[in-house]
């Protein structure tokens, strides 16, 4: 029961990161509609910008922690967004009105463009970072010595998620870019000929995408300590699954699915074996799909003629 | 990596050099900012784990300094040539001409394949690279038929690749069934695997399909690296025996071929056999490709990648559409794998990764979804443009990647051309399919 309750902890945490990137691939397809493989490297990238942000703070003698930890947070949101941004720019824009595959390959190619791009500039080695935040809670002591921990870094990463979706459902809801948003995901050119600046919608979608990936990578980097070129891929795939088997499209569809993937990792890791983990998040997307095939709060499809 | 914004490109060119020179500026800008942590300071772990950091300003200002340079060329440029349409870049008689040649490319291009060996008999570096391309080109037509024909978007294409070649490694090494037992086995099972993929997807459409193909080829992959007794895991499978010529080694021995045919030995035999063995293997895809395209399965599969909706109401059953396209692209792709493991002798986990399915679908979507030719033609430019950059360890995949979007930018539809359906009811349509909006595959 304690092992239960302490791999819930760590798979809410886990499912945390993934739900993080999850809202980018979600946010993108229901504006865009299309799937932006390059989004795994913008959270690799914003890992990057973060580590490397820490590195400058300390060796310039700060010592403050929660001062260290907002400046990294700033620059490597601003920065990560503006790749966001660029990218959208150069890779995307033109292909809007193309046809279907266009975008997509076109997205592959600039993953492979990221992932490479950091190889080159910062090495293909893991990149370590001493733990910043320690400590933690002791939550409960059974009998045979086994201990429920609540790490101080694991309680970090869950409210700064809990605060930017916060944040970032008032964004949707409430807010004019939040409503030009909605529009552009029912209708396009509805939306332009009602006077919404279509263009600049889509890349405030990115832009707001990358930040939120930044602030996930930020999140693996303290909560796991290492940065490397290649960590996109695998997390930008989750994060993916997590936003097709939430229902893309669908926010709070994306962190369910983020939280679902998370903990499906953490428990098949836990019980039955390490190897097989992403085999049982990839099976049992496959199995949700065959029985809803559009997520589990996806709305239905419908058949244009 | 240049930021062009189409607005402000389409401002400056009624105007002079000064908001030329501020787009370059702004973009010049974006750059500083983008690359200055990432080109600008580099890190590296040392021996106790302890993280390092030094400053390389001087690779960041000269990055700057190209965007600066690269997006005033592009500029201007830009201003020079106007708006691009086909006409302006390509003249009328020049495109004319194309399709003269182009009507006799294909058999052009199909009687140098065939004297590859004996034009290039003493390089072996010419026909190694030669195999290659000719991999995948059967890979690349193996794929049209899925994606090109049927328009059912297949990310993980390569697991059907890596199911035929540890096929036929671990039949080969672990019951010594010859080369050519193993190969309809490894096609046969490969199939099985694609039937067996196809029934999940049935009911998604577009990029739900994409991604669950993608799973499939990541759960094959992680299954092999995991399932050590069978696999080898990661370390794979090794000394897998090399092909026979119908039975008889290519070797050095008495029994060898040289001995029997009574010539002197070369190990350029065998691969001038393994050469002539994947071409037959291609060309035999190619004519099977054909062939069902002209009968009503393969009517049926470009219905499919036209309109799903029509295709229903017109009582097909997309279900055997599907599973069958799914299943034949999955045999060829069977069939390349052996061919692969016995070329190779060895193969592991790390040749079947999703860069590999990447490069084959860019393979097919450059060359034109569902036109033999183009497949062809952008195997050899990819594959060959591929090999220019081996020097350049590193920087080989940031090339690949960003010619991959370029090309997307600037011919959507493929380098050579897609292929229209075979047939049309009374005529064929005023507008193009390239014009309009595409139905979900």
């Amino acid at each position: 029961m304690d092992y239960f309750a302490q791999q819930l902890i760590n798979g809410l945490v886990l499912g945390s990161i993934y739900g993080l990137i999850a809202i980018g691939y979600t946010m993108v397809y229901g504006i865009v509609g299309m799937i932006n493989f390059a989004h795994g490297d913008i959270f690799m990238i914003g890992g990057f910008i973060a580590l490397i942000t820490f590195l400058i703070l300390v060796s310039l003698g700060l010592t403050a922690i929660p001062v260290i930890l907002l400046v990294v947070l700033l620059v490597s949101m601003a920065i990560t967004a503006l790749y966001g941004w660029t990218i959208e720019r150069i890779a995307y824009r033109p292909l809007r009105h193309s046809f279907r595959l266009a975008p997509m390959l076109s997205a592959i190619g600039m993953s492979f463009v990221l992932t490479n791009y950091s190889q080159v500039a910062q090495g293909a080695r893991v990149k370590p970072i001493p733990p910043f935040i320690t400590g933690g809670y002791t939550l409960h002591e059974s009998a045979d010595g086994f201990v429920i921990q609540l790490s101080n870094i694991q309680i970090m990463v869950v409210v700064t998620t809990i605060v930017l979706l916060a944040i970032f459902t008032w964004l949707v809801s409430r807010t004019r870019l939040g409503r030009d948003m909605r529009a552009c995901e029912q209708d396009q050119t509805m939306a332009a000929l009602l006077g919404v600046d279509v263009d600049r919608t889509i890349s405030m979608t990115f832009v707001i995408g990358a930040a939120l990936a930044a602030v996930a990578g930020l999140m693996y980097l303290l909560y796991y300590g290492t940065v490397d070129f290649f960590m996109g891929f695998v997390a930008g795939i989750k994060a993916f699954t997590a936003a097709v088997l939430g229902g893309i499209g669908s926010l709070p569809g994306a962190m369910l699915g983020g939280l679902a993937i998370g903990l499906i990792e953490t428990f098949w890791s836990a019980y039955f074996s390490v190897g097989y983990k992403d085999v049982a998040a990839f099976s049992i997307l496959i199995v949700v799909l065959i029985f809803m095939p559009t997520g589990l709060l996806g709305r239905p499809e419908v058949e244009k003629v | 990596m240049t930021a062009l914004s189409p607005a402000t490109a389409s401002a400056s060119r009624s105007a002079g050099i000064l908001p030329l020179l501020k787009t370059a500026f702004v973009n010049a800008l974006v750059a500083l900012v983008l690359f200055s942590l990432m080109v600008g300071i580099r890190t590296e772990a040392g021996s106790d784990g302890q993280l390092t950091y030094w400053t390389r300003f001087g690779e960041l200002a000269s990055l700057v300094a190209a965007v600066f340079g690269g997006s005033i060329v592009i500029e201007l440029l830009r201003q020079w040539i106007g708006p691009t349409g086909a006409e302006k870049l390509v003249p009328p008689a020049v495109q004319s001409g194309m399709s003269f040649i182009g009507r006799y490319l294909a058999p052009a291009l199909l009687i140098f394949t065939l004297l590859v060996p004996v034009i290039f008999y003493n390089q072996r570096y010419i026909l190694d690279l030669a195999i290659l391309v000719l991999t995948y080109v059967m890979l690349g037509w193996g794929l049209n038929v899925v994606v090109g024909l049927a328009g059912l978007l297949d990310l993980g294409y390569v697991a059907f690749y890596a199911v035929g070649a540890y096929s036929y490694g671990l039949l080969a090494t672990n019951f010594g069934w010859s080369f050519w037992i193993c190969l309809p086995l490894a096609g046969i099972l490969a199939a099985f695997w694609g039937v067996l993929l196809g029934f999940p997807v049935l009911r998604l459409r577009g990029d739900y399909l994409a991604i669950v193909t993608l799973a499939f080829g990541e759960i094959i992959r992680l299954v092999i690296i995991n399932w050590q007794e069978l696999t080898g895991g990661p370390n794979g499978v090794s000394g897998i025996p090399r092909p026979s010529f119908f039975g008889i080694p290519l070797d050095n021995s008495d029994d060898g071929l040289a001995a029997k045919l009574g010539i002197e030995y070369s190990p350029t035999h065998r691969i001038v056999f393994l050469f002539y063995l994947i071409l037959a293997l291609a060309l035999l895809t190619n004519w099977v490709t054909i062939r069902l395209r002209r009968l009503p399965i393969g009517r049926a599969w470009e219905a499919l990648r036209e309109d799903e909706v029509a295709c229903r109401a017109l009582g097909i059953n997309t279900t055997t559409t599907k599973l069958t396209a799914f299943a034949t692209g999955a045999m060829f792709g069977g069939f390349a794998g052996a061919f692969f493991a016995t070329r190779q002798g060895f193969i592991s986990p790390e040749s079947f990764t999703f860069q590999e399915s990447a490069l084959v679908l860019a393979i097919v979507v450059l060359g034109g979804m569902g036109s033999q030719l183009g497949v062809a033609l952008a195997a050899l430019a990819m594959i060959g443009g591929f090999e220019l950059f081996r020097s350049l360890e590193g920087y080989r995949m940031l090339v690949f990647g960003m010619a991959m979007v370029l090309i997307m930018i600037w011919r959507p539809r493929g380098l050579i051309g897609h292929r229209a359906p075979t047939v049309y009811l009374t005529k064929a349509q005023a507008i193009s399919s390239d014009l309009v909006k595409e139905g979900h595959g």
